[in-house]
């Protein structure tokens, strides 16, 4: 096992998932073995434990992004708070109109759950960003039409690590009275959340991309000026009817807990990991021919995503086994289409399957950056030595403009 | 004081074994299952092993297993599903359903779907001839749960079946008091469809599964990026679905020892209540052996709840999730009980660490309880 351990690869995989932060797990465990009771058991004191611990975190988790509690749903993730969201406020408000709009670079659970409600006889609008995997706010008003009853945008791309203008985006919004959906996922402990300012009407968050534990997740959903969403799962009646189901104390816990953490340390925490970052982009960008995905100064620190180009995807993956990193997204990782999202920003074929999506987290150290610069440095130079490619581009053969044989 | 919990069909403490296995996929670095590097692989595997380990527990195939965030979502899965894929049909449920298939039925009447209803005798069960009664022929799926969660009352599976086999419907049973009281076998019971839950079988809350039968269709409830085998998106909770694997296991091997234990248990308690003037509802049908729904004439049962709270006993009125309103108990409604009587009642229920001294402390402290009260009421008259 220690062996096992030993040989592990180096986690460059944070915008996957993270590791639970121990402080997490320390304040966790109790709420599995001794405060074991069920949160909406009102007849005795372990139920009652329970609930005051699932509130105290409902806390943290409106403190980090400035919500009041009373604003925070509890989920099995962000997944979920993305369908209920989506779903939920396009069903509840249907009356007004049955058009929606999203952006091509959402995570697919926006996606699909767009998909199925043009099953139900919405229509959609899917608009493609920049080159830079940005949304224009221009194109965005465009695209809002009078029957528009709900627009959801990501707050940072879970591939590329582009922070989209919320707030911006969001006052267009309130302007056209079409409601907002931020799927924040990605954005906790990263970027400054504030609900008081921002024109956002839900948003949604998961642990797990946190320091949290994995299957728990909250939806904001706003008081002032109220909204109202369908629930997906009917029962108890939990979560003031928007969400039932019995809550999981610990993994609730958990969650407050990672969002409490997140809050104090975030700005410390950014600093340490933009400096990682950059001394990684500095180190790769030595080499020829690597082009960065996506915008670098409306980015959060985390996020490295680079296209080694004459560099063939597959072998590239198979190459780098010594760290673990994301090629597209881990959602999507199993196919083996090139990631729609870097597509939509314009990049070839090859330069999306050559892709390596870095993303560097609270234990990443500087030996870690400095052991992934030399790794890249050695197999990519290796792998180009390999590919007629490269050497039709180092004798200056423009390749988009040969003419393959047939065969 | 010592705490004694009597409220095991509300929830139960973890195993220790669980939380052991549990253990390194909170601490450690961990992927996510579906990241091709080494640590979502190994991920993956944790999850398929848990998957194996819930199958062998009920007797299914382990692609028959999907895992969700718990008993809510797997039946709402299960009533959206079925529902979405056969517009207009009728959704057949018993009347004393868990609120978590009772409700999104209800919802989906709400868009166009018909419901029937199977009401129970008033021993609570669900006879051959009320299936009888429901003429509806465009059936999507009928719903009866295995054992009630406040009477313990357990249902006739064949019944199930036969009905849903001649109305060429889904059959759905809510087992997830069933599970771990009884042996459920999804192979011998031709169910279609069965929902689990982890934290009533001292497993970790926030992970159920819905077993559905390979030849069964339906359609998703959370869409995204296609986990299990695209009828549940979301990073699976893998320190869960490790924790409910486990729990699967250890209770295949206790349940036999549980169930008579609790047996024990619940005859003890009986025989006192009854000589205490207790109605013991559901008391003349096969029930689990754990559960006890029980209520005095004329005793407030919120006060009685609270007293015995005070003296460390903790017990339940009804079910958990719906104790946060003072309805009375649907359960008891549909099965003819007096409103008053059904407001008293009160639930038992016991598990593996209850013991006969608790048993009878318990017996002490209701018997000072209702002298105290009856006292009080006697003033008051």
């Amino acid at each position: 096992m220690t062996k096992d351990i030993a040989r592990k690869p180096i986690y460059l995989d944070y915008s996957s998932t993270t590791p639970v932060d121990p402080r997490v797990a320390e304040k966790m465990i109790p709420f599995i073995t001794e405060h074991f009771g069920n949160p909406a058991s009102r007849s005795h004191s372990f139920g009652w434990t329970a609930e005051e611990a699932v509130e105290e975190a409902r806390d943290e988790v409106a403190k980090l992004v400035n919500a009041d509690p009373r604003e925070i749903v509890w989920t099995s993730g962000a997944t979920e708070s993305n369908n209920l969201a989506i779903k939920g406020a396009s069903h509840f408000y249907s009356t007004k109109g049955k058009h929606i709009l999203t952006v091509s670079t959402e995570h697919k659970c926006v996606i699909d759950s767009f998909r199925e409600l043009e099953r139900e006889g919405y229509t959609a609008t899917y608009l493609e960003p920049e080159p830079n995997g940005l949304v224009d706010l221009e194109k965005f008003k465009k695209a809002i039409r009078p029957d528009t009853v709900l627009a959801s945008v990501m707050f940072v791309n879970n591939e590329i690590g582009v922070i989209q203008d919320i707030e911006a985006l969001g006052n267009i919004c309130r302007e056209q009275k079409v409601i907002f959906h931020v799927d924040a996922a990605q954005a906790t402990g990263k970027v400054d959340i504030d609900l008081e300012k921002l024109p956002v009407d839900l948003m949604s968050f998961s642990a797990h991309k946190t320091y949290g534990p994995k299957g728990i997740g909250a939806l904001y959903v706003r008081r002032k000026p109220r909204i109202r969403i369908e629930a997906q799962m009917h029962g108890g009646g939990h979560e003031r009817g928007m969400r039932s189901g019995t809550l999981a104390t610990h993994q609730i816990v958990g969650m407050g807990e990672a969002f409490r953490i997140a809050r104090i340390e975030m700005q410390l925490e950014n600093e340490r990991i933009r400096k990682l970052r950059d001394k990684l982009l500095h180190g790769l960008q030595d080499m020829e021919e690597v082009y960065v995905n996506g915008d670098l100064k409306h980015r959060i620190p985390h996020n490295l995503n680079i296209s080694f180009n004459y560099v063939e995807g597959e072998s590239l993956i198979m190459a780098v086994k010594d760290i673990a990193v994301s090629s597209g997204s881990a959602c999507t990782s199993a196919s083996l289409e090139p990631s729609y999202v870097l597509r939509a920003l314009g990049r070839s074929d090859e330069l999306a399957h050559s892709s390596i999506r870095f993303s560097i987290g609270r234990f990443t150290t500087e030996a870690d950056v400095d052991f992934t610069i030399q790794l890249l440095k050695e197999k990519i130079h290796k792998l180009r030595e390999l590919s007629p490619l490269w050497d039709m581009f180092k004798d200056g053969i423009d390749i988009s403009k040969v003419e393959w044989a047939a065969h | 004081m010592q705490k004694v919990y009597f409220d095991h069909n509300a929830t139960t403490a973890l195993d220790k074994k669980v939380l052991g296995v549990m253990m390194p996929y909170i601490e450690m670095q961990q992927g996510n299952p579906t990241s091709q590097h080494s640590f979502g692989r190994h991920a993956r595997t944790a999850i398929e092993e848990a998957r194996e380990q819930v199958a062998l527990a009920i007797h299914a195939h382990p692609s028959e297993v999907i895992f969700t965030s718990g008993g809510t979502e797997a039946n709402n899965m299960i009533v959206h599903g079925a529902a979405i894929k056969q517009r207009e049909s009728t959704l057949v449920r018993s009347n004393i359903e868990h609120p978590c298939v009772a409700r999104p039925m209800e919802a989906m009447k709400h868009q166009g779907w018909k419901q029937a209803l199977l009401d129970v005798s008033q021993d609570g069960v669900v006879t051959k001839e009320t299936y009888k009664n429901i003429s509806a022929e465009n059936v999507s799926l009928v719903s009866v749960m295995l054992a009630n969660n406040e009477t313990g009352a357990i249902q006739d599976m064949s019944l199930l079946h036969e009905f849903a086999k001649e109305k060429n419907a889904l059959s759905h049973t809510d087992a997830v008091q069933a599970f771990g009281k009884i042996d459920v076998r999804f192979d011998e019971l031709h169910i279609d469809a069965m929902t689990l839950s982890s934290h009533k079988i001292y497993g970790p809350q926030g992970v159920g599964a819905l077993i559905l039968n390979k030849r069964s269709d339906i359609e998703p409830l959370i869409y995204g990026g296609g986990q299990e085998k695209n009828l549940r998106s979301g990073t699976e909770n893998i320190a869960a679905i490790v924790g409910f694997g486990k729990a699967c296991e250890l209770v295949s091997e206790s349940m036999k020892a549980t169930s008579a234990h609790t047996y024990e248990l619940k005859k003890i308690l009986e025989v006192h209540l009854k000589d205490l003037g207790a109605v013991i509802f559901s008391e003349k049908v096969v029930r689990l052996n754990n559960t006890t729904f029980f209520a005095f004439k004329d005793i407030e049962g919120s006060t009685l709840l609270t007293a015995l709270d005070k003296k460390g006993f903790a017990i339940a009125s009804g079910s958990a999730c719906s104790s946060v309103n003072k309805e009375p108990s649907h359960v008891l409604l549909a099965m003819g009980v007096d409103e008053d009587l059904a407001r008293g009642a009160l639930r038992i229920s016991f598990g593996q660490k209850n013991s006969a001294t608790e048993v009878r402390d318990f017996i002490e402290a209701l018997r000072k309880e209702l002298q105290t009260l009856k006292q009080l009421t006697a003033i008051a008259a």
